[in-house]
């Protein structure tokens, strides 16, 4: 074998590096959604590659649901910090006190949709005609059938039946003025190539995803953790369990799983042998068969 | 975790299926996916629950990669579905295409980044003209290896003769075509003869099973590591305290081999440095090749933007306004002879006008149908077209990456065409 062969992290890798570089090529405005989970964690990492020694020529926003677990938050404040890189914050509650949003009621109310409204809001309003998200097609069956370089109408909805073909590296971001693309370069990754590329490039990611002790209740076959917005039933009961995020959402959405994978090598092993997808214990995605592909045609990324 | 560490090593190969849905390609997929443990607990319920919705017995696993709500309510696949799997060797990605509608435009977005295609025959019906097609469009895109899976072989009571006939019937059709790396298996997705598991029903077959084929095939040489290419995606500056005074050039080389210290020459300038550094972000590396994505800084202080090439002054690509491309149609609006299109090709943009239509190939026959003119979505044929200013490319043969073009009409800003230089 000669030497000019790349592992397939590293043609991930390029892949990714080449998207985002095209999308601060062909944009006058992009952003990138930060979310503090892995995905965007990644993301940012890649980002910082693409364009260095310089910074990224682009800011990070954050759609904040008020939902997060404190210690995404956390790592998300830290990060910025450390690297000096530009963040922008959207508060779903703001959506809410405007008026354009509207809380759910019930037991735990999710915030999850109302997201789209103030990420919407949010691109309206700084001008960004390109969002770079962090979604894998190994994900979702909807996602599944989204390009790299994903075009939205006026209203920032996604039409899957006419997508524009995607082939060899040539990208198309041309759109007429109040159109914008959802650009997603690691869409070729899967959860495994993430936490492989994780402990290849020994990034740092909030403690949520390694085993730690927490109380939590199980609903509908999700464990959900404790928190001010989840109220419980008559027959439920907080209990304490050995847990960890395999993604990381809302808490009143994301469901946890019991785990003693403390170290990054155990998460992979996990991963490894795990028959079960990172979504499956996503509540958001279990309303319907064609829950994603709905969210996603109303501007959901 | 000698596992996790051998998965590190892995390397990515991306094949395409395409066929009809009685031909076994889903349950071939299926199979792939089961074996590799690809597919999840959660959604074979899923499935499960939805087959029992639908009245329909067993799992379908079509609705693994039917992720629309229409394709399921239609039973059609309207889009190509990426798929994912990896072995202890290798990582796969899929590019599942529908077999019926829009079947070629499909089909070649499909095969346009693929190291493999995966042709589908029916042991009982031989090579059919979908096979034609299959093998014709993967020759056109130049996909380095085909691997022909004669499928259903239980159903012909796993006949040698059977097998050695669609063989010798499908040579003879791709000695017509450009097919470099052919490989044939008997298989039988269902039963899982020759997928994963070597086959006890067929003795005479001595080749290798198919996901041995998927994990061995040599890839190593599928990217052009001979012609340097580099287009340049963007001019690093950071003006900072830090780097005051650089200047690097960012993007993916794109064929060839670039090393610190080597003479190149910039396109379209003409004008001659020497490579001072191959700068990465986990610090710098002395030898670059294609596909990595890197930024370069030169010796000398020279103009350079996005859309120029490092090149080699002794190997340079073709450069010129006026190139001859075979095209597939891949809008409802005809193509507009003497049209105007917006043109994209490696990292430059630019405008280009259709010249001559000069004949549209019928993809069942392969003849070339010269009086016919009309380019509509789905065909395929060769044109000429002028450019506003010249292109640095070469043919698609040589390099898919710098062979290769997009049209984008201007009104509606559609990615219309897909095109090969010849």
């Amino acid at each position: 074998m000669n030497s000019y062969n790349l592992t397939h992290l590293k043609v991930l890798e390029s892949e990714a590096i080449f998207i985002i570089r095209e999308v601060a090529a062909q944009f006058e405005k992009p952003v990138m959604l930060f979310s503090g989970g892995k995905d965007s964690i990644i993301m940012f990492h890649l980002a910082r590659k693409a364009f260095f020694p310089d910074k990224i020529p682009f800011p990070l926003m954050h759609i904040d649901t008020g939902h997060n677990f404190p210690e995404t938050i956390n790592f998300r404040d830290k990060l910025i910090k450390e690297t000096g890189e530009k963040l922008i914050i959207k508060l779903v509650q703001e959506s809410i006190d405007n008026g354009t949003a509207i809380e759910e009621s019930g037991l735990n109310p999710s915030r999850n949709g109302l997201q789209t409204v103030t990420l919407l809001e949010g691109i309206e309003s700084g001008n960004y005609d390109c969002a770079l998200g962090g979604a894998r097609r190994d994900e979702e069956k909807a996602r599944a059938k989204e390009r790299f370089f994903s075009h939205r109408d006026e209203f920032g909805q996604w039409d899957p039946k006419n997508q524009r073909p995607e082939l060899w590296n040539l990208f198309n971001g041309k759109k007429n003025i109040g159109e914008h693309f959802r650009v997603f370069p690691i869409s070729n990754w899967t959860e495994m190539d993430v936490w492989q590329y994780i402990l290849n490039e020994k990034i740092a990611i909030p403690s949520l995803y390694f085993a730690h002790k927490r109380q939590v209740v199980s609903r509908d076959g999700v464990l959900l953790a404790k928190c001010a917005h989840i109220s419980l039933k008559k027959d439920e009961s907080w209990e304490e369990k050995t847990v960890r995020c395999r993604t990381i959402g809302d808490m009143t959405c994301t469901g946890v799983s019991e785990s003693l994978a403390s170290t990054m090598e155990e998460i992979i092993e996990e991963v490894a042998t795990t028959r079960v997808t990172e979504r499956g214990g996503r509540a958001d995605d279990k309303r319907s068969e064609a829950a994603m592909e709905d969210r996603k045609k109303e501007g959901y990324f | 975790m000698s596992e996790s560490k051998g998965y590190l090593d892995m390397e990515l190969l991306r094949f395409t299926t395409a066929g009809s849905v009685d031909d076994g390609k889903s349950t071939l997929i299926g199979r792939l996916l089961y074996d590799s443990k690809a597919i999840f607990e959660d959604q074979i319920q899923n499935l499960q629950e939805v087959n029992e919705q639908r009245g329909e017995e067993g799992i379908n696993l079509a609705l693994l990669t039917d992720g629309l709500r229409s394709e399921r309510e239609q039973g059609i696949t309207i889009d190509v579905a990426y798929r994912y799997f990896a072995t202890p060797k290798r990582k796969f990605i899929i590019a599942d295409t529908p077999g019926h509608i829009q079947y070629t435009r499909n089909m070649v977005t499909g095969a346009s980044t693929a190291n493999l295609a995966l042709l589908l025959i029916d042991a009982r019906h031989g090579v059919i003209e979908q096979t034609k097609r299959h093998a014709f469009i993967a020759s056109l895109l130049q996909i380095p290896h085909v691997a022909v899976c004669v499928n259903k072989m239980d159903l012909v009571d796993y006949g040698q003769e059977e097998f050695e006939k669609i063989k010798s019937d499908f040579k003879k059709f791709a000695s017509k075509l450009e097919i470099k790396d052919v490989n044939f298996i008997p298989i039988s997705a269902l039963k899982g003869d020759n997928v994963v598991e070597r086959s006890k029903n067929m003795d005479w077959y001595e080749g290798s099973t198919l996901i041995h084929l998927l994990e061995n095939i040599h890839i190593g040489s599928d990217h052009n590591h001979v012609d340097c290419r580099f287009p340049i995606q963007r001019v690093i500056r950071p003006q900072s305290e830090l780097h005051p005074d650089y200047r690097g050039y960012a993007g993916r080389i794109e064929g060839g081999v670039f090393k610190t210290g080597d003479e190149i020459m910039t396109l379209p300038s003409g004008k001659k440095s020497t490579i001072k550094s191959i700068d990465t972000f986990n610090g710098e590396i002395h030898e670059a090749f294609s596909p990595m994505s890197v930024c370069i800084t030169l010796n000398d202080d020279i103009d350079i933007s996005r859309g120029d090439m490092l090149v080699r002054a002794n190997n340079q690509p073709q450069i010129s306004q006026d190139i001859e491309v075979m095209i597939c149609w891949m809008n409802e609006r005809k193509l507009i002879p003497k049209g105007k299109y917006t043109i994209r090709h490696t990292s430059q943009t630019t405008r280009c006008i259709i010249k001559e239509i000069k004949y549209k190939i019928d993809i069942n026959s392969l003849h070339r149908l010269e009086q016919e003119n009309d380019l509509e979505m789905n065909d395929i044929g060769r044109i000429s077209i002028k450019t506003t200013k010249p292109l640095f490319f070469d043919s698609y043969r040589r390099n898919r990456n710098t062979g290769s073009i997009i049209l984008v009409n201007e009104a509606t800003n559609e990615t219309v065409g897909a095109g090969m230089i010849i």
